[in-house]
């Protein structure tokens, strides 16, 4: 569960973490992407697990187009920049719930008989549930992608020298929009990813995403923006965490555990575990 | 230009006063008890947001987790009143007093965080509190508390018929709310909390006290959104956690101080004039489909103002006067 919590957050580690603007639709991406999923499923037959990287290829293209129609100009907001990111990107959010009600109904929804349903394999006498595990393994490999990527490319590094200083990365002949635009295409293509995997076991509706977001929310402030591996160490603590909770207090307050950790990392060190900024 | 300035003030008295009394006949007018309604909770919002632009806009702490305010005020008082019989201008004041000292404990460490992690840290404060209030059984869990109503009655605050009474509060909330900001904007405390706000370390070398100055803006903010919360309760009859203490409240609390303008003293009431009517209608007219299409206006509407206008709503009637005090 906590790498689960890692593949949602890296999605926005990237884009809150490294870019530092605030995307407080991510919850509904991720809803959208596990609708796309879903439908991919109902209509095509084609199982979550394929269609993964369809559905991650359909986010990049809508959250590069939501930066370049919304978010672009977000940023460029003479005044109050934080607050505009924060309120055009929740306008969005209630948008694409509005959207989702309105040609998806509120129904409850979920994929019937993928491959892995319900599947258990065993390690070692202990039971574990095959969609979660290719969970995991999928989220590894995309932090360890995106580690490469933002530490071993020159988009990588372009992404990191933009946030520092759009003006002076304009004058090497970066342009901020295209090198924003794929970071945003980037970070939804990885939320499609972590959206396709959970319709496998999720429930979908259009407000599936506010929970997760939150989760993810803190799981990327409690490894520190401005760091992958951060966002990584959070999602496995934060599954721990979690888990542990789970185990003293009753189930409607797991996420006290996960709260309470945040609040007492930050209070020690203001910056997140493997923050920088 | 200290003239313009206290020239300014007066007219923003005079301006404020004349407001008041016109929006006070205007219900003695309009009779429609689904306007009134509308009127009310404008009011409120309107009260609310500018006790959120107190700590947020003018101290710069940008709070994303006030509904624990809102939801401590209107808690405190039900739960006085329907245990305890105490009446609810005491919880008001309780509820109020209660908010300000969390606040302050909670002002203590959090204070210290910088940026995305202070507004974090105050979405999961808020969160905490709502998860437990949701398994207190004895504060009504996840089903909330229902008032139980008697008689009209200004002693216990509850009015079965009228929207008049709960009208006429939520103005005089206003009004206190917008005179606590106008009094504090030339206060000593106003000048130190814009100081903090734009640069807290030069603040601190000039001898600022920057943490004691957060505190009094988050006392104050806190206070006055509790007496909002405690007031809610009393005009809705009914509480339960999600809608008092969940985060989309605390989005909606600040939505009209950010559109209307964050950090003046017009801003927060402008945006909920403006934006609150428009929530309601679109809500009655187009959302009784079910289908979301209200949503898809309401939030469209966000995402064009605080695009078009990021420093908001209220800089519409002011470039002359930015001009004239440079």
């Amino acid at each position: 569960m906590g790498l689960l919590y890692g593949l949602i957050a890296v999605g926005l580690a990237l884009i809150f973490g490294l870019m530092d603007v605030v995307n407080f639709a991510h919850g509904e991406f991720l809803m959208l992407a596990m609708y796309a999923s879903f439908f991919l499923f109902a209509f095509f037959a084609i199982d979550p697990l394929l269609a993964a990287p369809l559905v991650a290829a359909a986010l990049f293209v809508f959250g590069a187009v939501v930066y370049l129609l919304i978010v672009r100009f977000a940023v460029r907001a003479k005044a109050n920049t934080g607050m505009v990111q924060i309120f055009s990107t929740f306008g969005l959010a209630i948008v694409m719930r509005g959207v989702a009600q309105f040609f998806f109904t509120p129904d409850y929804r979920s994929v019937t008989h993928p491959w892995l349903g319900g599947k258990t394999i065993s390690i070692g006498g202990i039971f574990l549930p095959q969609p979660q595990l290719i969970g995991a393994a999928v989220a590894m490999a995309a932090f360890g992608g995106l580690y490469f990527f933002i530490n071993r490319t020159d988009f990588g590094r372009a992404l990191e020298a933009t946030r520092e200083d759009a003006g002076a990365v304009a004058l090497v002949g970066i342009d901020k929009n295209r090198v924003f635009a794929l970071g945003w295409g980037l970070g939804a293509a990885l939320v499609g990813l972590a959206g396709a995997i959970m319709s496998i076991f999720f429930y979908i509706y259009p407000d599936v995403g506010a929970s997760f977001a939150l989760i993810a929310y803190v799981t990327v402030a409690l490894g520190g923006f401005g760091s992958v591996f951060g966002a990584f160490a959070g999602g496995i603590i934060v599954g721990l965490v979690e888990a542990t909770t789970a185990l003293i207090l009753p189930p409607s307050l797991k996420s006290v555990g996960i709260y309470a950790v945040y609040l007492l990392v930050v209070f020690v060190r203001p910056r997140g575990l493997f923050g920088s900024m | 230009m200290d003239t313009d300035f206290a020239n300014r003030r007066r007219r923003d008295l005079i301006v404020a006063f004349c407001l008041a009394a016109i929006a006070a006949v205007v219900p003695l007018f309009v009779k429609d008890v689904y306007v009134q309604n509308i009127m009310v909770l404008t009011l409120m919002y309107g009260a609310l947001s500018q006790s959120w632009n107190i700590l947020s806009g003018y101290c710069g702490q940008i709070s994303l987790g006030h509904a624990l305010y809102f939801g401590l005020g209107a808690y405190t008082t039900t739960i006085l009143f329907t245990k305890f019989g105490v009446l609810p201008w005491f919880g008001m004041i309780g509820g109020g007093l209660i908010s300000a000292v969390i606040a302050m404990a909670l002002g203590y460490p959090c204070f210290r965080l910088r940026g995305h992690y202070f507004a974090i840290a105050t979405i999961v404060i808020a969160e905490i509190a709502l998860l437990l209030i949701q398994n207190w059984e004895w504060a009504g869990a996840a089903l909330g508390i229902t008032i139980p109503m008697s008689s009209d009655s200004w002693l216990k605050f509850q009015f079965a018929r009228s929207k008049l009474p709960y009208f006429y509060f939520a103005l005089g909330l206003v009004c206190v709310a917008w005179f606590v900001t106008w009094w504090l904007e030339d206060s000593k405390w106003g000048y130190w909390w814009r100081a903090v706000k734009d640069n807290p370390e030069a603040a601190e070398s000039l001898g600022v006290v920057v943490f004691n100055s957060k505190m009094g803006a988050a006392a104050v903010s806190a206070f006055l959104t509790a007496v909002g919360g405690a007031f809610y309760a009393q005009f809705v009859s009914y509480i339960d956690p999600e809608s008092v203490m969940g985060f989309h409240f605390s989005l909606l609390m600040a939505l009209p101080a950010v559109l209307g303008g964050i950090g003046t003293l017009w801003g927060p009431m402008l945006g909920a004039v403006i934006l609150i009517p428009v929530t309601e209608l679109t809500r009655s007219f187009i959302g009784g489909s079910g289908r979301g299409v209200d949503l898809i206006v309401y939030g469209g509407l966000i995402i064009a103002i605080s695009l078009a206008r990021p420093q908001g709503l209220v800089s519409l009637f002011t470039p002359k006067r930015k001009e004239a005090t440079r």
